[in-house]
C-alpha cells in the first residue's frame, strides 16, 4: 500500500482508523526517500532516525513531510545546498517548521535547492543536479527542486518550499503538482535562509489545492521574530474551500498567452498555450468569467530585469554574513580580508558569484540610480498594474513557463524566439507579495504543464478556492510522476 | 589664528544603554566583563535570523531628537550600510544614515562654553546598531559579540565649532543630556561614547556662509575621549595651518586620519578615492513605521528635567550657590544622589557641603561613579541626620566618614563601634560637673575670685576627657557656667 501517494485527509483517516501507524508511514517515506535519492538526487539529508508520533486530531499529525534545506532545523544539518554551510547544524528551528511540528508533522528529509535559492534549474546545489521524475533528462526547475521532485514521486504528500521569483510555482508546474506561496508575511520567514528579503516567501508543494491549504493553515501565523509577518488568525484556508466560484472573474494577459505573439513558437510552446486555452474553457464552464486583458508589452518585458536587479542586490547584502568567521568552514589567512575572500571564492558556486557581482554593481553609488532605483520604480509600476487588474478581477490566470520541463542539456531545448516575459511573469507575484498558486493543467508530449492563479494580497482564501474548483474540473489532482521517457 | 578660522564638526556616537535588550535582537543590552555572554542568533548573523526593532530604543532616540530640536520623520525606516569587517557579523550595519529620513534632522542646541552661550546646528541624529568589539593580539584577534547590536545614536553636527573648547563643551553638554534624559550613562570609559572629528581651516576674511570657502575637510576617526578630541582638534588645526603657511595646503586631499594617542598626532588612513561605497539600501525586513503625533507628544511630555533645569532649581529653590549647583549637576548620578539625600529631609545646604567635599573627593580618588560608591545616599542622609539632631558632632561625623572611606566601612557602624554618640543626659552631666568642681577647689577659686574665666575651658576639657569626647560640648559649657556661678 502506498500511503504516501494519498492526500493528507485520506492518510489522516487511515491513521485515525488505525489502518496504518505513523511509524509505518515514516518507514514507507524513508524507504521511498532512498529510492528517489538514488534515482533523482532530491535530498541533502534523509533523516533515517525520524520516528512516528502519536496521532492526534490534527490533520498533519503523524504524517511525514519534507523540508527544503534552506529552512533552519535545530540539530539537523541545514546547508542551503551550499558548500559554505556544508557542515552547518543550526541550533534553532524556523518558526514555520516549529508550527508544523506543533501539529505533529514528521520531517523525514531535507530537500535539495539551487544554492541558497538562487537559481531556477535545480542544478546548482552542492550535492548535484535534481532530475525530473517524469523524465530524468529534464530539470525540475528551481529552486525548490528536491521538494517538487519528492512530492511528485510520492515520497510524502507535501514538502515546504520557498519562492523569491517563482521557486515554488515553476518546479510545481514542471513536476505536475501544486505549488502555493501565500501573501508575503502570512508565513513567518524567521529561520528561512534569506535570499532576497523583500521577495522571499515560504510556501508549500503538494499534490492538491486542499493539501496546500491544510499545510499553509498550519505553517502561517504572526511571529514576533518576523516584523513583516501579520495576523491571519481569521483566515482559514482549507475551511474556505467550498468550490463555489460561479460569478468569479479571472483575466489572462493577451500579450503573454496568445500564440500569434510568438511567430517563432516551437511545437511545445504552441501545445502549451493551446492546452492553457482548453483549461480556460473548462474554467468558464464552472461559471467563472474569463476575460482577456492587455498589459503594455514594454512593461512585461522588464519583469526579468527588475527581478535580476532587486534580487541580486538584496542577495549580495544578505549573503555577506557568509565569511567563514562566526560559522562555516573557516579559511586560514594572514588577515581577515583574505580569510573572507578565500572562504567565499572556494565555497560559493560561480553562478552565485556572478549574481553577487551584478548585485554589487547595481548598488554602487554611480549605478544605483540607473539600476537599483529604476528597478524599484518599475517594480512599483508592475505591482500597480496587477493591482489595477485585481480591482476588476479575482485573479490573473496565466500559463507557467513556455512548456513542460526544460532539458538539463539546454542545447536540446526548442527555440521560441523572445519568450522571456512568458517564462518569468510569475516573478510579479513576488514583487507584489501576492498569493499565487500553480496547479497542473495537463500534458505536453507526456510531460506535465501547469497554470497559475495570482490574486490580491490577503485574498488567499478566494484565490485558493478558485484554484480548488479549477483543479476539480481539470482532473490532474493527486497525480504521481511516472517516467515517460528519457530524451 | 586670526588669519585663519577653523571649521570643526563632530560625529558623536553614543550607546543607548538604558534599554533591556539590544536594538534588533532580544539579547540583553548590558556591559559585561565576560565575553560573548549577551548573544542571540541574530547578533552573530546566523542564517535565517531577522531584525526586530526595539520600540524602547526608538522611543529614546526620538527623545534625543526632540531635545535637539530636530524634525522627526513621518515614517521610520532603516537602511543597510554594507561593508566587510570581522566586527560586523551580518556584513552590513542597520542604520538610517541617508534616505529617506533619519530619526531627527535639522536641529539646534544651545550650550555653554566658558560661561558664554553658544549654539550649534545639528545636521541629523540617527539610530543604528553597534558592532562587536575586538581585541587585537600579535598573532590573533578576538571578537566579543556582547556589543554587537547595542543601540547606538549617531549625532552629526554642522561645522559650527571654531575651537576645541567649544567642541568639548558641546560634548559635555550632550553627555549630560543623554544622562539626564535617561538615554545612556554616556560613559566614555566603557566605550559608550566615541567621536569622529572633522576639521578644516579657512581664511578669516572669506565668507563663511559659502561652503566652498570652508577648506578641505579632514576627518579623524574613532577619537574616544573628550581629552583626545581636544588634542586632535588642536593638533589638526596646527598641522593644517602649517601646511597653509608653507604653501602645501592646496595639495592636501580630502582624507580620513586617525588620532594616535601615544604619538600625540593624527595619522593618514585613506584618501577620498579610497572612500568606501557603502551601497546603502532600505532594510527590507523592517516595514516602514508611522510615527504618530500622539506618540511624539507623549515622548515630549515624558522628558525629565535636564541639567539646566535642575541647576536653576537648585539655585532659586534651594538657595545653593551657582558654583555648588554647577558641581552637583555636572554628573546626573551626583545630582540624583543629592536629590535622594534631601528627599529624606536633609537641608539642601547641608547636603551640598558633605557631597562636594568628602563624598566627591573620595569618589574621584577611587575613579568610580557615585552610584558605585559604597556610602550610599541613604547612609549619608542618616549621618547628616545624626549631626542635625545633635546626637554627634560635626567633627565626629567627619572623622567617621574619613575613616569609613579609608577602610571601606559603613560610617554608621564606626559611630556605633566607637560609641561616638554624645551624652545628652543632663543629670549625669551635672553630676560629673559637680564632682569635678569639688575635686578642683583651686581652679574654682581662680574663676570666682581672680576673674580667670578661661578656667571654664579647663573644666570642659576634663569633661570631654572623662567622657571620651561624647559629652555635648554646648550643653556641658552651659552646665559648667551655671554650677560655677551658683558657688559664688
Amino acid at each position: 500500500m502506498n500511503y504516501m501517494e494519498k492526500s493528507i485527509e485520506e492518510i489522516h483517516k487511515d491513521l485515525i482508523e488505525k489502518k496504518v501507524t505513523s511509524q509505518e508511514l515514516v518507514e514507507e517515506s524513508l524507504k521511498k526517500s532512498h529510492e528517489i535519492q538514488d534515482k533523482y538526487n532530491a535530498f541533502v539529508t534523509i533523516i533515517d532516525e525520524a520516528k512516528g508520533v502519536e496521532v492526534s486530531d490534527e490533520l498533519l499529525s503523524g504524517i511525514p513531510y519534507g523540508i527544503k534545506d534552506n529552512y533552519s532545523t535545530k540539530d539537523i544539518l541545514t546547508t542551503g545546498s551550499s558548500n559554505t554551510l556544508k557542515n552547518y547544524v543550526p541550533f534553532f528551528t524556523a518558526t514555520s517548521i516549529k508550527n508544523l511540528e506543533a501539529k505533529g508533522a514528521v520531517a523525514v528529509n531535507k530537500t535539495v535547492l539551487d544554492e541558497f535559492g538562487m537559481g531556477g534549474t535545480g542544478t546548482t546545489g552542492h550535492t548535484g543536479t535534481v532530475l525530473n521524475p517524469w523524465n530524468p533528462s529534464r530539470m525540475c526547475a528551481g529552486s525548490s527542486a528536491g521538494s517538487a521532485c519528492a512530492v511528485a514521486s510520492g515520497v510524502y504528500p507535501y514538502a515546504t518550499g520557498s519562492d523569491s521569483g517563482d521557486s515554488i510555482r515553476k518546479p510545481a508546474a514542471y513536476c505536475g503538482i501544486v505549488g502555493y506561496k501565500p501573501t508575503y508575511g502570512m508565513i513567518s520567514r524567521y529561520g528561512l535562509f534569506a535570499y532576497a528579503s523583500s521577495l522571499d516567501h515560504c510556501g508549500v508543494l503538494s499534490r492538491s489545492v486542499k493539501d496546500a491549504a491544510i499545510v499553509v493553515d498550519a505553517m502561517k501565523g504572526q511571529d514576533d521574530m518576523d516584523m513583516t509577518s501579520w495576523d491571519s488568525s481569521d483566515i482559514h484556508l482549507s475551511e474556505s474551500l467550498d468550490g463555489k466560484v460561479s460569478g468569479k472573474k479571472l483575466c489572462y494577459i493577451g500579450e503573454l498567452c496568445n500564440v500569434e505573439n510568438y511567430p517563432q513558437a516551437s511545437d511545445e510552446l504552441k501545445k502549451h498555450l493551446e492546452n492553457f486555452k482548453v483549461a480556460l474553457d473548462k474554467t468558464k464552464s464552472l461559471g467563472i468569467e474569463v476575460e482577456e486583458v492587455s498589459v503594455d508589452k514594454k512593461l512585461l518585458d522588464l519583469i526579468a530585469s527588475v527581478y535580476v536587479v532587486i534580487a541580486y542586490a538584496e542577495a549580495t547584502s544578505n549573503m555577506s554574513n557568509m565569511t567563514g568567521i562566526p560559522f562555516g568552514p573557516r579559511e586560514e589567512a594572514d588577515n581577515y580580508i583574505d580569510m573572507i575572500k578565500n572562504f567565499r571564492t572556494k565555497n560559493f558556486s560561480s553562478k552565485i558569484k556572478r549574481r553577487f557581482v551584478i548585485g554589487s554593481y547595481v548598488l554602487q553609488a554611480e549605478n544605483k540610480e540607473r539600476y537599483f532605483f529604476n528597478a524599484q520604480r518599475v517594480r512599483r509600476l508592475l505591482v500597480d498594474e496587477w493591482n489595477r487588474l485585481f480591482e476588476q478581477f479575482d485573479g490573473v490566470i496565466l500559463p507557467v513557463g513556455v512548456g513542460p520541463a526544460k532539458h538539463l542539456d539546454s542545447s536540446k531545448d526548442a527555440l521560441n524566439g523572445d519568450v522571456r516575459a512568458l517564462d518569468e511573469h510569475l516573478q510579479v507575484g513576488d514583487f507584489g507579495g501576492f498569493p499565487s498558486i500553480t496547479i497542473p493543467d495537463g500534458f505536453v508530449d507526456g510531460l506535465p504543464v501547469g497554470l497559475n492563479i495570482t490574486g490580491k494580497c490577503y485574498d488567499d482564501a478566494n484565490v485558493l478556492n478558485i484554484a480548488y474548483a479549477i483543479e476539480g474540473i481539470l482532473g490532474y489532482k493527486g497525480q504521481i510522476a511516472k517516467e515517460v521517457g528519457h530524451d | 589664528m586670526t588669519k585663519y578660522k577653523a571649521m570643526i564638526g563632530l560625529e558623536m556616537h553614543c550607546e543607548i544603554n538604558k534599554t533591556d535588550t539590544k536594538v534588533f535582537s532580544s539579547a540583553k543590552n548590558g556591559y559585561s566583563s565576560k565575553s560573548n555572554e549577551f548573544i542571540r542568533p541574530l547578533d552573530m548573523a546566523f542564517p535565517g535570523t531577522l531584525p526586530v526593532v526595539n520600540k524602547e530604543a526608538v522611543r529614546k532616540a526620538l527623545m534625543a531628537s526632540i531635545i535637539l530640536n530636530c524634525k522627526q520623520p513621518e515614517y521610520l525606516y532603516f537602511e543597510r550600510k554594507n561593508y566587510y569587517y570581522p566586527d560586523l557579523p551580518k556584513g552590513y550595519q542597520i542604520t538610517q544614515e541617508t534616505k529617506p529620513a533619519p530619526i531627527g534632522v535639522g536641529g539646534v542646541l544651545t550650550y555653554d562654553c566658558k560661561d558664554e552661550e553658544k549654539t550649534v546646528r545639528i545636521n541629523n541624529i540617527h539610530l543604528e546598531e553597534d558592532s562587536a568589539s575586538m581585541d587585537h593580539f600579535t598573532k590573533m584577534s578576538l571578537i566579543d559579540y556582547n556589543r554587537a547590536g547595542v543601540p547606538l545614536l549617531e549625532l552629526v553636527t554642522e561645522p559650527d565649532f571654531r575651537n576645541s573648547d567649544e567642541a568639548v563643551a558641546f560634548l559635555e553638554t550632550m553627555r549630560a543630556i543623554y544622562q539626564y534624559a535617561g538615554i545612556s550613562d554616556a560613559d566614555a570609559k566603557k566605550g559608550q561614547i566615541r567621536c569622529d572629528v572633522n576639521v578644516s581651516i579657512m581664511d578669516s576674511d572669506l565668507d563663511e556662509s559659502n561652503p566652498e570657502n570652508w577648506g578641505t575637510k579632514v576627518e579623524m576617526k574613532n577619537v574616544n575621549s573628550f581629552g583626545s578630541v581636544k588634542e586632535t582638534i588642536d593638533y589638526e588645526i596646527a598641522r593644517q595651518i602649517a601646511l597653509k603657511e608653507s604653501g602645501q595646503y592646496d595639495e592636501m586631499e580630502q582624507q580620513t586620519r586617525r588620532w594616535d594617542d601615544e604619538a600625540k598626532e593624527t595619522k593618514y588612513m585613506r584618501g577620498k578615492v579610497d572612500a568606501i561605497d557603502y551601497k546603502y539600501f532600505i532594510e527590507p525586513n523592517i516595514p516602514k513605521f508611522k510615527l504618530t503625533k500622539e506618540w511624539i507628544d507623549e515622548i515630549k511630555s515624558s522628558i525629565p528635567p535636564l541639567q539646566r533645569e535642575r541647576k536653576e532649581k537648585y539655585v532659586t529653590e534651594y538657595g545653593l550657590k551657582p558654583y555648588d549647583a554647577k558641581i552637583l549637576v555636572k554628573d546626573r548620578n551626583v545630582s540624583d544622589y543629592f536629590e535622594r539625600v534631601i528627599t529624606s529631609g536633609i537641608k539642601p545646604i547641608d547636603a551640598v557641603n558633605w557631597i562636594t567635599t568628602v563624598i566627591l573627593g573620595a569618589v574621584n580618588k577611587l575613579e568610580i561613579s557615585i552610584d558605585e560608591f559604597f556610602i550610599t545616599s541613604d547612609i549619608l542622609a542618616e549621618l547628616i541626620g545624626l549631626v542635625d539632631s545633635g546626637k554627634i558632632s560635626k567633627n565626629q561625623a567627619k572623622n567617621a566618614l574619613y575613616e569609613a572611606v579609608q577602610n571601606e566601612k559603613n560610617p554608621l557602624d564606626i559611630i556605633e563601634e566607637q560609641g561616638m554618640e554624645q551624652i545628652q543626659d543632663e543629670s549625669s552631666l551635672k553630676e560629673m560637673v559637680c564632682t569635678l568642681l569639688d575635686e578642683h577647689p583651686k581652679e574654682v577659686d581662680d574663676y570666682l575670685n581672680k576673674g580667670l574665666t578661661n578656667v571654664v575651658n579647663f573644666f570642659l576639657g576634663q569633661v570631654m576627657k572623662q567622657t571620651q569626647g561624647k559629652a555635648n560640648p554646648a550643653k556641658t559649657m552651659e552646665l559648667l557656667k551655671s554650677e560655677l556661678e551658683s558657688r559664688r
